[in-house]
């Protein structure tokens, strides 16, 4: 992302809308400027933000005037008057920042927007988690702190000294040179992001295991670590054993995703058969 | 939408947080979807919901060509059309609903309506429950939030956070936030005008501006 110095005012309306904190005005030109390795691409100034498109140097004569008369003008907070930030062309590895900070932008890996990953969204449709096994969903990052790829690679090496099955649709995965040991990409792992997830699958017993790694890991990683849990219900639509089991280990949850059970494999020549014994239930 | 799953607050604090969203999985029941996922979000759109939002746009969506007016006159109203019209590929679509009520009849539409998507709902985990088991619809899978894992303390105060996190993609920033509860404090902006501004941000039409209004007003008497 660039901000364009011909254009901007410095009206410092873009300083706040940044999630990493990475514009800030540059007093000795006067031009609100990015930190281009806080920067991780997501375009909320650019997107985010109306445009008004007005004559810059008009702009900035009115602000000048004001501000020698202490007046103060309070515009509109999401409102940059001239359209001054500038979208660029970017070469990997940066690119990587767009695709796992942008919501818009697909990840080509998985053929998703968002962060990439279908979960227990389509679990209907998809089984990824079966019953009696616990589907994680592991994301850093967020809320709005961003991560580097080390960091990430540092719980990915971890998981996999403790043998987790790492989702093969899943973009995280997909940067992995080896699996078994969870390593990414070298080039990538100074990039910084806005989020990324980590999918991974295990029986009911490895829970402990899993969740007591992700703690000691996030202790060495400075950053935000977010974590959800899966499991597929009964035909009651209960769950008789992994919320007891979360409860017992100290967790408390106050929110759920939750699929409702009503897709099916409706594609001609798609391939997975249609999920009979919760059709019934349907 | 794991974006919607992390939100920040008690379970009795979503009580006016219900989002359902459709989807469909890839090599699995995309052929056709396009349709249907434009019938699902004109059923949504039925039981007059909050936002929507699908394929990058938001019935709440900053503009590209404004004129100055807009500082003194700014449209707060959401363009359900808009995002209905521009459902241009098989991805993710998904409403947001200030009550209970309003989520099951819709649920019961989507339900009758029988489209084969995947349907989830992002709520309190009871809430989710209450308005399948009302619908008649038991829980396929659940995905629980465990929260955060902050040891390195990255995150602001409670409140702040209940109102950056309703867009999980993180593109309302926690800055903006205070910005909008200072502004609205100090009364230069209405809680309405500072809701409207903070869910322009949210692209994929999921931050909740009645919730949102909710707690800002309930910031006025906090500290």
């Amino acid at each position: 992302m660039q901000i364009g110095h011909q254009k901007c005012v410095a009206c410092s309306n873009c300083v706040p809308v940044c999630p990493m904190g990475a514009i800030y005005v540059d007093t000795s030109i006067n031009r609100a400027t990015i930190d281009y390795d806080e920067c991780v691409e997501c375009g909320t100034c650019f997107r985010g933000m109306s445009q008004e498109h007005l004559n810059p140097t008009m702009v900035r004569a009115i602000r000048g005037l004001a501000k020698m008369f202490r007046f103060r003008f309070e515009p509109e907070p999401d409102v940059c008057p001239t359209g001054a930030f500038v979208m660029e062309e970017l070469e990997w590895p940066r690119i990587a920042r767009r695709v796992f900070s942008d919501p818009l932008v697909e990840h080509k890996s998985t053929g998703i927007t968002g962060r990439g990953t279908e979960e227990v969204k389509t679990n209907d449709v998809a089984h990824r988690v079966g019953i009696g096994e616990v589907g994680y969903v592991i994301e850093f990052g967020r809320p709005g702190t961003g991560v580097r790829f080390h960091q990430i690679q540092a719980m990915t090496m971890a998981l996999a000294e403790i043998e987790v099955t790492f989702e093969p649709k899943n973009p995280i995965t997909h940067l992995m040179t080896d699996n078994s040991t969870g390593t990414l990409k070298e080039d990538l792992l100074n990039e910084k992001i806005m989020s990324a997830i980590v999918e991974i699958k295990t029986t009911l017993s490895e829970v402990k295991n899993v969740l007591d790694t992700i703690r000691d890991v996030s202790k060495r990683i400075d950053t935000v670590i977010a974590i959800g849990v899966s499991t597929r219900c009964d035909e009651a639509g209960e769950d008789p054993l992994l919320a007891s089991l979360l409860h017992e280990l100290g967790y408390t949850f106050e929110r759920s995703k939750t699929n409702m059970g009503l897709g099916r494999v409706t594609n001609v020549t798609g391939e997975g058969a249609v999920d009979e014994h919760f059709a019934s239930v349907r | 939408m794991t974006n919607t799953l992390h939100r920040y607050g008690k379970a009795e604090t979503f009580r006016d947080d219900y989002i359902i969203f459709a989807l469909p999985s890839k090599g699995k029941n995309d052929h056709g979807a396009l349709e249907k996922l434009k019938t699902f979000l004109g059923i949504c759109v039925r039981h007059r919901p909050a936002n929507i939002g699908a394929s990058g746009k938001s019935s709440f969506r900053p503009s590209a060509s404004l004129n100055p007016s807009v500082h003194w006159k700014r449209d707060l109203e959401p363009d359900f059309g808009v995002v209905i019209d521009g459902v241009k590929r098989a991805g993710t679509v998904g409403a947001v609903f200030d009550s209970r009520e309003k989520a099951e009849a819709c649920l019961r539409e989507v339900v009758d309506a029988d489209l084969g998507l995947s349907i989830n709902i992002s709520t309190s985990v009871e809430g989710a429950k209450n308005v399948g088991n009302a619908c008649g619809v038991p829980r396929h899978s659940v995905e629980y939030s465990l929260g955060f894992q902050d040891p390195h303390d990255h995150l602001p105060r409670g409140q702040i956070l209940e109102l950056a996190t309703m867009c999980g993609h993180g593109m309302v920033s926690f800055h903006l936030v205070q910005k909008m509860v200072d502004l609205v404090r100090e009364g230069r902006r209405t809680p309405a005008q500072a809701v409207a501004t903070l869910t322009r941000f949210c692209p994929c039409g999921v931050y909740n501006p009645s919730r949102a209004l909710r707690l800002l007003q309930e910031s006025h008497t906090q500290h």
